[in-house]
């Protein structure tokens, strides 16, 4: 028998389809069903695992299930943020794919209604001497900055961090926040039938059909021959389109929206009917179109970008066509909500698809085999630290300051208007991003994290670390979390060992979201980052948007000459950090153990601090440990810091609740007052020159 | 008093110029789309904000010279009416000739986007009248294309006739004489790479360009 070529689609996922539909599917719909069920629209691998995270709290004005989730600042005002993956993408061709990951993620900001107003990238490369990363990254930073700095977004922080892990497939997330008057709120569930769908943005084209759901199908030759790989971003485009959708939206004329991303036309649509409970009617021909020609399931699948589905009631469509016209956008009714659960494509008086929006919207879920590695961690053959003498260690903090891990980034974020809509109260090159609403006159604050060496070494603590790190940052900067957004990038699930590891660093981040208060309110998962030169590092990524009760926050640098330096917190574990990775070459588990009440003891003590202006500067003991939390305190300042120096673990050990204080000679007895029962060491003081010096 | 903030398709830092007007100087800041034919009769300044009209896909401000606003905002400056362009708004203001030069790419080739020390080299102008002479600012820049370039003898011709107004002091962009800014002969027509709107809160990053507003504001309440 002849193998039936099914667009990726699984054996038994295909022989659901057809056992529902009651007939062979024909080949627009099987295509339909290969996007809609691929892991990248369906989570089908994750979507268990998601159900761990808590999503509901105090401040949670709009959880997981919409383009973003959205937390409330209080004064009518939220702040819609997620973050999401482009990681594939920017490895083929990383300006393109890096710049449509930032154009991405704005307008699932803009679908719930919000105005963009900052975003945050993270990013991840193979060493950087590499021939292969210096390309991936200079592409990588133009695309964000072409692309971020003419929309109009501030692009306000991030990380870049260098692994050999990622040299043949680097991670690019891209998170957005937006501010939203929550009464103006767009809910993506809100659709009824008689609405119809409006389609707003730039014309349709071949670009971006053979998106992942498409890797292993072989399509019609001549399609492939002209269709690029990955989408062109047209941040003029999407500037337009903002203002447009934001303009429609103050006149009250949208009932709901969708952003289009992958899969395109389909995906907005299907979501939005089903999300409503309903159906929809696509109208194919109507769609503005670049190319002839385009066959039927090229229009309804097309991930062209810049473009937005509407759905309105069919007596304001005048209305919202003049708003688009005026803004020089297409504008077109490409279908209609129905009450009934069907999804029906037409083209050219034909009927090509006729499906069940439900079933088409509800893959099912995969549940792989897990099985526990027999050893954890990573080696790293080539160290250049090997030969260190490591009795001296001024002679290590030297050498682990002078790698690019550990560099200035100025020179990335300065390619990134950080300050446009002059919001940035503090922007990159700092622990967390503070934006001023100026709307309600409040502070927020955003702080990402990642530690995929922890994660490598120990799953589940790692999972904790991830989110930990990013509420300690939160709190030593004086800020409480709101709210979480997380960005899963793992391997192939279906590696047994692998899903183990991604069902422990979920556990772990679940349980750390639960213990410290703060909920997953919107994410993304990226599956089978992996290339002929291995497997990524197991790499979740969170964001969290944190409130401050007043207007004073603690900046991470600049100590003065009187200040004398408290370290905060217990010895921390050597075992995944930087000095094991570039030094020893192996990281491996365990990490400590967790201790929540540690956790939480800390976050109380440090937004205390914070608030009663206790401390010139602090910063959370993160990746490169003390060592490096000095230099980075010290880096720019007046002052320099001479400490106190340890042995190894002191100076280099990472993560659990731990921070660097430099503090006033007059504040100390409140200092210590505010951390009476928490483990406090006075390890130096504040130099005149710049140096920081380890005697 | 009266501002025009002309909105262009691509512009983004309208929102900003609209915000620092109103709060420096509690000013009655419309926006303008730029397919208008006509300004609102009672402006006193019309600024043409930062940003990428039209996507700075041809040469930045090379479209946004010829929107229709652009007759009326030519209009404005020849009876003497004070227009401001800034970054984005610069580039417009030489396309449409009402400034002299041009802004070629930054000598660095790359987007350049921190605080940067400006010097006020006049301060007998309506954009400068409560700054020092020789004081230095900190207005930020965010730019790619901020190269101030002239031929050398109308360079010459600038310098002799004082409409240089800002200087960078570090010069970062590679700018011909380290120019940031000129006014027209004239002197109510003021282009600038820098922006002075995103200094004009403590909470963001300084107060520097708070005097730009309220001395415009200043000026204009004199001249009625």
């Amino acid at each position: 028998m002849m193998a039936k070529n099914l667009y990726g689609l699984k054996e038994g996922e295909y022989l659901k389809i057809k056992e529902a539909l009651g007939r062979e599917p024909n080949e627009t719909e099987l295509l339909l069903f290969s996007v809609m069920w691929s892991e990248h629209c369906s989570y089908k691998s994750s979507r268990k695992l998601l159900s761990l995270f808590p999503t509901t709290g105090k401040y949670v004005y709009r959880g997981p299930g919409e383009n973003a989730g959205i937390v409330d600042i209080g004064s009518g005002l939220g702040i819609a943020f997620k973050i999401e993956s482009h990681n594939h993408p920017s490895a083929v061709e990383p300006v393109q794919g890096a710049a449509t990951g930032v154009g991405g993620i704005i307008r699932d900001i803009l679908a719930v209604g919000a105005r963009p107003i900052a975003s945050m990238d993270c990013l991840f490369f193979g060493p950087p001497e590499e021939r292969r990363t210096k390309f991936l990254r200079e592409g990588v930073i133009r695309g964000i900055g072409s692309y971020g700095n003419a929309v109009g977004v501030p692009t306000v922080g991030g990380m870049t961090y260098y692994d050999p892990a990622y040299s043949g497939n680097p991670l690019v997330n891209a998170m957005c926040a937006g501010l939203v008057e929550l009464d103006k709120v767009v809910s993506a569930t809100a659709a009824k039938p008689g609405n119809i769908l409006v389609l707003v943005g730039s014309k349709t084209g071949r670009d971006g059909i053979a998106g992942a759901a498409f890797a292993s199908a072989e399509l019609d030759e001549s399609v492939k021959e002209s269709k690029p790989q990955v989408q062109m971003g047209d941040p003029f485009a999407e500037k337009l389109l903002i203002e447009c959708c934001l303009e429609i939206l103050d006149k009250g004329l949208i009932v709901s929206m969708q952003d289009m991303g992958a899969a395109g036309i389909t995906s907005s649509s299907v979501e939005l009917a089903a999300k409503a409970k309903a159906g929809a009617e696509i109208y194919l021909d109507n769609v503005p179109l670049r190319e002839e020609g385009m066959k039927p399931y090229e229009i309804a699948l097309s991930e062209s970008q810049e473009r937005m589905l509407l759905a309105i009631d069919e007596t304001n469509f005048g209305e919202v066509r003049a708003i688009a016209n005026k803004w020089g956008l297409e504008c077109a009714i490409i279908g209609k909500i129905i009450d009934e659960d069907r999804y029906v494509l037409t083209h050219k008086g034909e009927i090509v698809a006729d499906l069940s929006a439900s079933f088409l919207a509800s893959s099912p879920e995969t549940d792989w085999p897990v099985h526990k590695p027999d050893e954890f961690g990573v080696s790293y053959p080539k160290v250049e630290g090997a030969a260190l003498d490591r009795s001296d260690p001024s002679k290590v903090v030297d050498f682990l300051a002078s790698l690019p891990q550990f560099e200035d980034k100025s020179w990335i974020y300065e390619q990134y208007d950080h300050m446009v809509q002059t919001r940035t109260t503090l922007g990159p090159g700092n622990p967390v991003a503070i934006l001023y609403i100026k709307e309600a006159d409040k502070l927020i604050a955003l702080a990402a994290a990642s530690d995929p060496w922890t994660c490598a070494a120990d799953p589940f603590a790692g999972g904790v670390e991830t989110v930990a790190m990013a509420i300690r940052k939160l709190a030593v900067a004086g800020a409480y979390p709101l709210g979480m957004t997380d960005c899963l990038n793992f391997p192939s699930p279906e590696v047994p060992e692998n899903f183990w590891i991604i069902s422990e660093v979920v556990k772990g981040m679940a349980l750390a979201c639960k213990e410290l208060n703060c909920p997953i309110v919107s994410g993304n998962v990226s599956l089978y980052n992996e290339s002929h030169e291995g497997a990524i590092l197991p790499t979740p990524v969170v964001c969290a948007v944190g409130a401050f009760d007043g207007m004073h926050f603690l900046k991470a640098k600049g100590p003065e000459l009187s200040d004398r330096l408290f370290l905060v917190g217990k010895e921390a574990s050597l075992q995944a950090s930087a000095y094991r990775r570039y030094v020893e070459g192996k990281i491996s588990g365990p990490a400590d153990p967790v201790n929540f009440d540690d956790e939480r003891a800390f976050i109380e003590r440090a937004i205390k601090t914070a608030a009663l202006k206790l401390a010139t500067c602090g910063r959370c003991v993160s990746l490169g440990g003390l060592a490096l939390a000095a230099i980075k305190m010290a880096s720019g300042s007046k002052f320099g810091l001479e400490i106190k120096a340890g042995d190894v673990r002191f100076l280099f050990g990472e993560g659990g609740p731990r921070a660097l204080y430099s503090v006033p000679e007059a504040k100390t007895s409140e200092f210590l007052k505010v951390w009476d029962g928490f483990p406090v060491k006075e390890i130096g003081k504040a130099r005149e020159d710049k140096n920081v010096r380890f005697a | 008093m009266k501002v025009s903030v002309v909105i262009f398709p691509g512009s983004n830092c309208d929102r900003d110029v609209k915000w620092a007007f109103e709060l420096c100087c509690n000013a009655d800041a419309e926006m303008i789309w730029h397919a208008e034919k006509s300004l609102p009769s009672d402006t006193d300044i019309v600024v043409l904000p930062g940003g990428f009209s039209y996507g700075d896909y041809l040469r930045c401000g090379a479209m946004a010279a010829k929107s229709p606003i652009m007759k009326s905002v030519a209009e404005f400056a020849q009876r003497g009416g004070l227009v401001i362009g800034i970054c984005n708004g610069f580039h417009i203001l030489t396309e449409a000739k009402l400034l002299p030069g041009a802004l070629l790419p930054n000598a660095s080739t790359k987007f350049i986007c921190r605080s940067c020390q400006i010097k006020i080299e006049r301060n007998d102008t309506p954009f400068t009248q409560l700054y020092e002479k020789n004081e230095i600012v900190n207005f930020p820049i965010a730019h790619h294309d901020g190269l101030f370039y002239l031929d050398d003898d109308s360079l010459t011709k600038l310098e002799e006739s004082g409409c240089v107004v800002f200087r960078y002091a570090d010069n970062p962009n590679g700018s011909l004489k380290a120019i940031a800014g000129i006014t027209n002969k004239e002197g109510n027509v003021l282009g600038l790479m820098p922006h002075p709107e995103r200094v004009v809160h403590p909470l963001l990053g300084g107060e520097g360009g708070v005097r730009f507003f309220k001395g415009l504001s200043k000026w204009v309440k004199e001249m009625r």
